[in-house]
């Protein structure tokens, strides 16, 4: 069991494990299973990550509200001509995020890593990353429940939720995850896995949930795809000998505490951020008609703070 | 607490929203094991808070049908489940309600079977696909839906806790969790029981033969 980064590193102290090795073993323990089936159910959810980060990318899905759709596969079409700023890893990976988000948006199946509307920079990262370095398969699932064992933490002491602490808790959950998981399935350390992660939610230190119309599209898809740059960096200044001298254990309790003070317009209710930008709120008109769209209030007062 | 690796890489799910698409799907289908062999009739929700908000754009309203229907949270009919209710006879309807001091995802269901019976619950969809039922039929409740469970109904006598319990130890059933509480001294008290192994209809008769006992609900784990 273990409840901090802090007692995950104890716990590794002096032995060869890894942060993977110990989320195997506690969920062994905790849950009464084996190896086999551990890894059986990483490869059922690898699988349907891998799906949902390509359905998208060759073929326009849209929304169901049918907003969006198509980035995804705009951006590996310009991955194909080859004059990109970023270079491959980067925007193969951001093609795969938009692609999973996209798939989401349409009802299609996703792995909620550790949310919907976060699916695709666990994914997105990880697979870009697995493919440039050619990483055998098994490792890659180590990966993932490398990840698992970040999110396990912040679920813990904080939460993943966007309605309680805003996008940082699901975008910022998801590149922490994805940071430590691509630091570790390279050969980092398990404590530079950790700065990884730690960096990787300074980052995004704050960020407000404020989607458009409240669908899980705008601006979700776009920040999973800058999430999964911010995966990719914060991996970087780890495996370079930076460390994180705010340590990932602070850090988290620093989002939650960010998240909790944040106004609630600002916390997956559309009241605020682009949500209520003139061009956000002329979507939600055509969507939903002119009544519901001008307040988005339905007169329940008692379970709504949206005129504070 | 205990998370499983598996709470964070997951659910495996139909989009778009693990609070209001998956968990509303689970809270569905937690009324779909209360009313286990029922033949459905009709159905209502009362949707509180940002729930209702989310109706229509987070795909709720289709994931609450589906789970009532008995769909699981990857089952891509969640997406026609509307479509699918009104093909068997199922009516469906919504309504926004203030249902008091509660998660503001949470919905009050209310199930009409063909036995002219109503099944009633109350639930919240708290995040990552998890849900608690806080109301079953009128009664005060904490179920997570991780474990099958059991919400017993009886008077209070002294040993019934202790009889339960051995119907269920007798059955090879390990108890996980177990929540009492009583109106007072002899009168009516209710035990909810969260099992690691499935129980069973043999275990529930015997459960519902103990003349303290007046009723009991069983439901399964709920996916």
């Amino acid at each position: 069991m273990y409840f901090s980064a802090k007692e995950m590193l104890a716990q590794l102290e002096g032995t060869d494990k890894r942060i993977c090795d110990l989320v195997i073993a506690n969920e062994i323990e905790l849950y009464n299973t084996d190896r086999e089936t551990i890894f059986s159910k990483l490869e059922e959810r690898y699988q349907i990550m891998y799906n949902s980060a390509h359905d998208a990318l060759e073929k326009e899905i849209r929304s169901l509200s049918g907003l969006t759709g198509g980035s995804a596969r705009k951006m590996w079409e310009y991955l194909q001509r080859g004059s990109m700023i970023c270079d491959n890893t980067i925007i193969r990976g951001a093609a795969y995020a938009l692609s999973c988000l996209e798939v989401n948006a349409s009802m299609g199946l996703i792995v909620a890593a550790p949310t919907a509307g976060a699916c695709g920079i666990l994914p997105g990262s990880l697979l870009t990353v697995a493919e440039k370095y050619d990483i055998p398969h098994q490792q890659v699932l180590e990966a993932l429940a490398t990840a698992s064992g970040i999110g396990q933490l912040i679920v813990k002491k904080a939460t993943v939720s966007g309605a309680e602490g805003g996008c940082q808790a699901e975008c910022g959950s998801a590149a922490s995850m994805a940071a430590a998981a691509i630091t570790e399935m390279l050969g980092g350390t398990a404590a530079q896995a950790f700065d990884a992660a730690a960096i990787a939610m300074q980052n995004i230190m704050g960020l407000v949930c404020d989607p458009v119309a409240g669908l899980v599209e705008m601006p979700c898809a776009k920040r999973n795809a800058s999430g999964v740059a911010n995966a990719l960096v914060s991996a970087d200044l780890a495996l370079s000998g930076i460390f994180s001298e705010i340590p990932f254990d602070e850090v988290v309790e620093a989002m939650y505490k960010v998240g909790k003070s944040l106004p609630s317009t600002l916390r997956e209710t559309a009241l605020g951020g682009i949500a209520t930008t003139p061009t956000a709120l002329a979507m939600k008109e055509k969507i939903y008609g002119k009544q519901d769209a001008a307040s988005g209030c339905t007169g329940n007062c008692s379970s709504c703070s949206g005129c504070n | 607490m205990n998370i499983s690796m598996f709470d964070i890489l997951g659910p495996i799910m139909i989009g778009p929203s693990s609070s209001h698409t998956a968990g509303a799907q689970r809270l569905g289908k937690a009324m779909y094991n209360m009313i286990a062999d029922k033949e459905l009739t009709s159905v209502h929700f009362m949707l509180h808070g940002s729930f209702h908000l989310t109706l229509r754009g987070h795909g709720t309203d289709r994931a609450l049908v589906g789970g009532v229907l008995g769909m699981n949270a990857y089952d891509p009919n969640l997406k026609n489940s509307l479509e699918i209710a009104k093909e068997r006879g199922v009516e469906v309807s919504f309504e926004g309600a203030d249902l008091g001091d509660v998660h503001p995802n949470t919905v009050r269901i209310l199930a009409h079977t063909s036995d002219g019976q109503i099944a009633s619950l109350m639930g919240s969809s708290i995040g990552g696909g998890n849900i608690e039922i806080t109301e079953i039929n009128g009664t005060a409740a904490k179920i997570s839906g991780k474990y099958p469970a059991a919400i017993i109904n009886h008077f209070d006598r002294l040993g019934i806790i202790s009889h339960i319990t051995s119907i269920l130890a007798i059955n090879q059933i390990n108890i996980a969790t177990v929540l009492n509480s009583r109106d007072a001294t002899g009168k009516h008290a209710v035990t909810m029981i969260e099992t690691e192994a499935p129980i069973t209809d043999m275990v529930k008769r015997e459960l519902e033969s103990m003349t303290a006992v007046k009723n009991v609900v069983t439901m399964d784990r709920i996916d």
